[in-house]
């Protein structure tokens, strides 16, 4: 996953006794910027003093006792709850919370105290907003999104803190012209960032044809005190996967400084309260950039920094907040980034398209001989785009040779997996399923700005020698779309997928010698260790032992290493001494003992990744699994987002645990405390998402191929009381097994 | 700069007629107006100038200064600056609420049979005020509805405040929804008007709120307090005296005819005024008697507006020259009611043959007569006045007689009745729709609302009058009250003449249209007088009515407010209710609020963020239309992006945000 993950910056803190220390020595003593201080200070007034009115007019007509929270959140209100600790659940819960940070705004102007003027701006903030969300109501529209909820916390989350997201940018203010506001959100959308926008660079970038929203990783959060939801993004990032405490504001404000890359880019005017936003964000550690021309006595070295010049002010801020990308300069007409993968592209913006029962279309990766490729040729067969209608389509075989000193036969499948990203990654490209399944469509945007098939190539090439640069030497690519030859191909590729799935089959974890670890995640989850199996892929879906195996070809000191499979304690469980040792050594000596089949005895812990949390449903003598993609309640009285809130974060919690969707389908599936037939309980989503293959599981597993049916699912209920008489009815086998407790 | 130019900066004023008086008295006479007086007055106290100062216990006055940054008590510069600034909205506020408490008392006299004077004139606006406010008609005769509404504005200014009080019916019932529920979620929806009023007093005695933010809020509160006093005062004078539909006159001192009785109305107050206007035609046999030919009554202020909207009096003068009409020597009698009397007319009258004559209780100057009018004998009252002004005519001295010849027509009478009425002709499903759909192709810029009063620190009617021609070519469609409705008038710019000499093709093709299917012989004016001060709640009213065409809140309506030169307190609680219900408004001098960076900073940007209305502080009219213009173009440029939005993601609401 992570690109450029470094363990060291866990280590590397900045500072001693305190925090605070990171700012020593910013501040000109004999020439301090006190009207920035000043506008500080007039901002926090403001913003506490209008949280107050709001607040206690809320309480007022609503009474103490009415709710108050964020939708979809198991972290209450998070910038409150992680720096300060408190679970606010009602708005009578508040006022003394309010109260104490207007008491941390002192009248004398340092920089001390201006930054806890922004922290009080930043709670005030927090309450503002909150109260918008009141008895249910959802303030915005799309694209704009107000509060980001915990799904989207964890699906772009990690990315963010194991630094694949280079950063994030939150943008404010008015720019001077809509195209100049657009260049610079797509100069940091070809970089990789996160972007939060507030105020009306939104309309801008609206005007300037940006992608925005969530499925590009930025988000347009509203106007004004709306910015808080960057803030608070960031800080739930800390508390779930860093496993920072509530309440630890030092630990949290350390891991926003180290881990969310992040900084403040204001355009156009500044009033007070954005000064206090500006210092709230400094006081997490981020610093701020601003296109207003401020004199030497209105700036601070390296956090407050006037930068008028729109040409080099990301690169600027970027070197300030001390981020590093590697550039991968691809010769295509098009941006490439991360911010694109989500993209979809609709039937009536697509140019062409290949494959998805339409047309005949694969993919295959093939290890070849030195003397068989010729390195970075790429070879169109057959018609190119221009030769279609618009709205038409083509058949498409991708077969792309690689030829390495390191490179193994077991890595084929790795390298072909990754195609998905390499091409999805494109602007205005999109690809989906694997093999001969995919189906892929050039937008008609894209194909405007000179996107050709043979372009497929140049991405697959550069990508693969950028991310696997030890074992990739050479790449080449012929991109098929002659009809006949396609059939001819595919048959070909055939062979090669059948080869590789006897061979998987017989991948199980008594064949092999070595297990792989995973702490690529200890970067934000530090005490977190997955063991990856070949029956038990890691929990986050995309570490196959296969992948971790490659990796380490890759990189042997890198995040994926091998661990023996030596002294066998439990079979049954799955619990060896060196797996143990292994863990203990490597979370921080928190972890004692694992197991690697049981989700109620010592089980593996979770870094925050994961796909899927199964949680044991005592009444029904079973288990219950829910999905990141379901976001309603489940028969255990939790959503995936509270779950989530008591499993993550690299602690043993036995009844609960984090895991990948494919692990259902393995015969290690929790095999140490009954395997699948425990299952009581899925959304139907991923029932129909594992389809006949969990079928097939329940059958070869002496379940019978009903069993699936004697599954509950939302549709049957969403509480244990709903789903028992469901269960009695259709004689699930869990109620009969041995006890769980 | 030409001679002329040069003159209109050495007078101070902008109005040729108003120059050719004051040029006539420093030739041949030492009569001392308002204009002399502000260049005595200079440099006039920065620290006051800043709203620095603080005179609200006797430790006082504190200043802040370098040396001293708080006041005795501590108040810092944002609790005083504050302070004397929603003082000041309250004095507005008060004033606008006195006016409605007036009108509401002459309703319940109405009803209790004991002003017979007075009768219920227009039914239809009856009916209408009754549905809005909520007043049940079903089973009612008009009498009792008029009851049932009179008690509604009695209790609507008298409600205790407190959270558990009904809101401010008159004024929830006049705005959106959107606009109910912001006020209620600040906590500024006021219950009762004098309550408000009261509160904001005791808020503001030595030792109570010394919270900026706190302060200003309460501030707004009593300023929207002030818009539903406003139309409280609209709603009635209409139902009682007629809703103004359009009418040909003419303004400027020219209007004054030495042959006649001439009698000017004063101060802002229909009350009285409709009384003379009435009492005047038919006492034209009295006048007669004395050699004249008649009696000429003419307005000055918004007393003159209200009487130029319902009956088609001509417009004498505005606020700031409001001394000079007594120095032509041909005006007999002025008869004043409230607000904006200026004790200096006065001093002036002394030098001639002018009776002035005070009529309220709470409005006196020594030395003048003094009328107690008093509405169950208001015709009585009336023709007091004028006998006094027939008396006077016969002390005038005819060599002291100099009208400049200097007057214009005015179309008139665009109450927002009138205004759709005028659109119904081309659209009669949607009338609004003429005005929005004209924004949205484009051939509009947006609405302007000229209004407020005349200012010494800027030069008389200078800033209305460039401003509005400036506008006019960028194509904004303007509607104006007040003195700056006066202004216009007095100029000629409330013609066709002007829409022709002014008016960007957008703005002429609008209006044409509107001609030509209303058919109308007597065309539209460039700029659209919709009545008195009070009546700036009719043009709240128009914007309420495109936003709601448009199905959005007002602060995405493009429409701007502005006030030239303010003066008055009532121009603060204008001002503040106009930022407070969503409007972009310019004021072109400096109030006293630069004392402090957090309450500017607040009045210029952050109340853009709460309330979607913000202030401009402009005093170069030339400047002031750029902002105004970039205001308004924000606006139609944001709409378009969130409809873009709208369709792109398919949402089914358009963006509430702002």
């Amino acid at each position: 996953m992570a690109e450029s993950s470094s363990l060291d910056g866990v280590l590397a803190r900045e500072w001693k006794e305190s925090f605070d220390e990171i700012f020593d020595g910013a501040v000109d003593e004999s020439n301090p910027p006190l009207k920035l201080f000043k506008k500080a200070y007039d901002g926090a007034v403001i913003a506490t003093s209008y949280a107050e009115i709001l607040l206690n007019q809320a309480i007022r007509r609503y009474g103490p006792d009415q709710k108050v929270n964020y939708p979809d959140t198991g972290y209450y209100l998070p910038v409150i709850r992680a720096l300060s600790g408190e679970a606010v659940e009602k708005l009578g819960d508040l006022p003394p919370i309010l109260n104490e940070k207007r008491k941390q705004i002192y009248e004398e102007l340092n920089f001390n105290n201006a930054r806890l003027c922004g922290e009080a701006a930043a709670y005030a903030a927090e309450i503002i907003d909150a109260l918008r969300y009141l008895n249910g109501a959802r303030p915005h529209v799309e694209p704009w999104t107000g509060f980001l909820g915990d799904p989207v916390v964890r699906r772009y989350g990690i990315l963010l803190v194991d630094w694949t997201i280079p950063g994030q940018a939150v943008i404010m203010g008015r720019g001077k012209s809509s195209e100049a506001v657009g260049e610079i959100i797509m100069d940091l959308q070809s970089k990789g960032f996160m972007i939060f926008l507030c105020n009306q660079v939104v309309e801008q970038a609206i005007e300037a044809g940006c992608k925005l929203g969530i499925d590009f990783i930025a988000f347009p959060t509203g106007n004004f005190t709306q910015i808080i939801h960057a803030v608070n993004y960031a800080l739930r990032a800390g508390m779930s996967f860093g496993g920072i405490p509530p309440g630890e504001r030092e630990n949290a404000r350390d891991y926003q400084r180290r881990r969310v890359r992040a900084f403040v880019i204001h355009l156009g005017e500044i009033d007070e309260v954005q000064v206090a936003a500006h210092f709230a964000a400094i006081f997490l550690g981020f610093p701020v950039i601003t296109d207003q021309e401020l004199p030497e006595d209105e700036q601070i070295t390296n956090w407050y920094i006037s930068h008028p010049d729109y040409e080099d002010m990301v690169k600027v801020i970027m070197e300030i907040r001390g981020i590093k990308i590697k550039i991968v300069d691809i010769p295509v007409p098009i941006t490439v980034g991360p911010a694109f993968e989500g993209e979809v592209i609709r039937k009536n913006d697509m140019r062409i398209e290949f494959g998805g029962g339409r047309t005949t279309a694969f993919e295959l990766v093939e290890m070849v001989g030195e003397d068989e490729i010729e390195d970075g040729k790429i070879e169109v067969i057959g018609p190119e785009l221009d030769d279609v209608k618009e709205g038409g389509s083509l058949p498409l075989g991708i077969v792309v040779k690689i030829f390495g000193h390191k490179m193994q036969q077991d890595f084929e499948g790795v390298l072909e997996r990754r195609m998905h990203d390499f091409v999805n990654y494109g602007e205005g490209i999109w690809h989906m399923a694997q093999r001969d399944t995919v189906w892929m469509r050039i937008s008609k945007d894209a194909a405007a700005k000179g996107f050709k098939i043979h372009h497929f190539g140049e991405l697959v090439v550069a990508k693969q020698k950028d991310e696997f640069p030890s074992i990739v030497d050479r790449v080449q690519v012929t991109l098929i779309t002659d009809a006949e030859l396609v059939e001819k191909e595919l048959e070909r590729a055939r062979t090669f997928y059948s080869a590789r799935d006897e061979r998987l089959k017989g991948l199980t974890d008594e064949a092999v010698d070595v297990f792989y670890s995973c702490i690529l995640c200890q970067s934000f989850a530090p005490n977190h260790v997955c063991i990856v199996t070949p029956e038990r892929p890691g929990l986050c879906g995309a570490v196959s032992w296969l992948d971790a195996k490659a990796a380490y070809e890759i990189d042997t000191t890198g995040p994926n290493r091998p661990v023996e499979k030596t002294g066998l304690l439990d079979e049954k469980k799955g619990i060896w001494e060196s797996t143990n040792e292994y863990v203990y050594l490597n979370s921080n000596r928190t972890i004692e003992e694992c197991s690697m089949y049981s989700f109620m005895d010592r089980p593996m812990t979770s870094c925050g990744c994961f796909e899927c949390i199964m949680a044991i449903v005592p009444e029904a003598n079973g288990v219950m699994i829910t999905t990141r993609e379901y976001g309603g309640d489940t028969p255990v009285g939790m959503t995936f987002s509270t779950l989530a809130g008591s499993v993550g974060g690299g602690v043993q919690t036995p009844g609960f645990m984090g895991h990948g969707r494919s692990y259902v389908l393995s015969k290690k599936f929790i095999s140490g405390d009954g395997g699948l037939g425990r299952v009581v309980w899925m959304p139907t989503e991923l029932k129909e998402s594992l389809g006949e293959d969990l079928r097939n599981r329940a059958e070869e597993a002496g379940l019978g191929a009903d069993f699936v049916d004697k599954i509950a699912d939302e549709t049957v209920g969403s509480s244990s009381e709903e789903i028992l008489p469901f269960l009695e009815e259709k004689g699930h086998p869990a109620l009969t097994m041995e006890s769980l407790i | 700069m030409s001679d002329e130019k040069k003159k209109i900066d050495n007078r101070r004023t902008a109005d040729l007629a108003a120059l050719s008086v004051i040029d006539a008295n420093s030739s041949n006479g030492q009569i001392e107006t308002s204009y002399e007086r502000f260049v005595k007055m200079q440099p006039q106290c920065n620290f006051g100038e800043q709203g620095i100062c603080c005179r609200i216990c006797l430790q006082g006055p504190c200043r802040i200064t370098k040396k001293a940054s708080k006041g005795i008590c501590g108040a810092h510069d944002y609790t005083i600056v504050a302070r004397n600034l929603i003082r000041m909205m309250c004095g507005g506020c008060a004033a606008h609420a006195d006016h409605a408490r007036h009108m509401t008392h002459v309703g319940e006299m109405m009803v209790q049979g004991k002003a017979e004077d007075y009768t219920i004139m227009d039914k239809d606006k009856l009916y209408a005020v009754a549905d809005r406010v909520g007043v049940e008609r079903e089973g009612k005769n008009d009498e009792e509805v008029f009851e049932d509404l009179v008690k509604l504005a009695k209790e609507d200014l008298t409600r205790f405040e407190g959270a558990h009080e009904k809101p401010f019916t008159w004024l929830s019932k006049s705005i959106i929804e959107e606009r109910v529920n912001k006020l209620e979620a600040c906590n500024i929806m006021p219950r009762g008007v004098f309550g408000t009023i009261g509160e904001n007093i005791a808020q503001t005695h030595v030792g109570m709120d010394a919270d900026p933010v706190n302060l200003v809020f309460q501030g707004l509160k009593t300023s929207v307090a002030d818009f539903g006093s406003e139309h409280i005062a609209t709603d009635f004078s209409d139902i009682i005296f007629g809703t103004p539909k359009p009418v040909v006159s003419e303004a400027n001192l020219g209007v004054l005819d030495k042959d006649y009785v001439n009698l000017a109305v004063h101060g802002h107050n229909p009350i009285l005024s409709e009384m003379i206007v009435r009492a005047a035609r038919e006492m034209r046999a009295d006048a007669e008697k004395v050699g004249a030919k008649g009696i000429k009554v003419s307005g000055i202020c918004c007393t003159g507006n209200e009487v130029l909207m319902r009956q088609g009096v001509p417009v004498l003068t505005n606020f700031t020259s409001q001394e000079l009409p007594i120095m032509t020597g041909a005006l007999d009698a002025m008869v004043v009611d409230i607000q904006c009397i200026m004790p200096g007319i006065r001093a002036v009258a002394e030098c001639f043959h002018t009776k002035i004559i005070t009529t309220s209780v709470n409005v006196k100057i020594p030395g003048a007569y003094h009328v107690d009018f008093v509405e169950d004998r208001a015709d009585e009252k009336a023709r007091e006045v004028i006998n006094l002004a027939i008396s006077a005519y016969k002390e005038r001295n005819p060599d002291r007689i100099n009208i400049p010849q200097i007057k214009h027509k005015v179309v008139a009478g665009f109450s927002v009745e009138a205004i759709l009425n005028l659109f119904s002709a081309v659209n009669p499903d949607t009338p609004i729709k003429v005005l929005t759909d004209a924004i949205e192709s484009g051939e509009l810029r947006g609405v302007v609302l000229l209004c407020g009063c005349n200012n010494l620190k800027r030069i008389h009617d200078n800033n209305h009058l460039e401003m509005a021609k400036d506008l006019a070519r960028n194509n904004v469609f303007m509607v104006a009250t007040g003195c700056a409705a006066g202004a216009y008038a007095k100029a000629g710019m409330m013609t066709w003449e002007a829409v022709e000499e002014y008016a960007g093709d957008g703005l002429k093709a609008f209006l044409g249209r509107l001609n030509e299917a209303n058919k109308l012989e007597e065309k539209l004016p460039l700029v659209f007088h919709m009545g008195s001060c009070v009546d700036n709640s009719r043009a709240y009213d128009l914007m309420t009515a495109m936003a709601r065409q448009w199905g959005v809140d007002t602060p995405k309506v493009p429409y701007a407010a502005s006030a030239p030169e303010a003066m008055s307190e009532k121009a603060v609680a204008i001002g503040s209710w106009c930022v407070t219900l969503g409007m972009p408004t310019h004021v072109g001098v400096y109030p006293y609020i630069t004392g402090s960076d957090l309450v500017n900073g607040i009045a210029l940007q952050i109340a853009d963020d709460v309330y979607g209305g913000y202030f401009m502080w402009e005093e170069d009219p030339h400047k002031a239309v750029e902002k105004l213009l970039y205001a308004l173009d924000d606006r139609t440029w944001k709409m378009k992006v969130h409809r873009q939005a709208m369709e792109k993601y398919e949402t089914e609401s358009i963006s509430a945000g702002w």
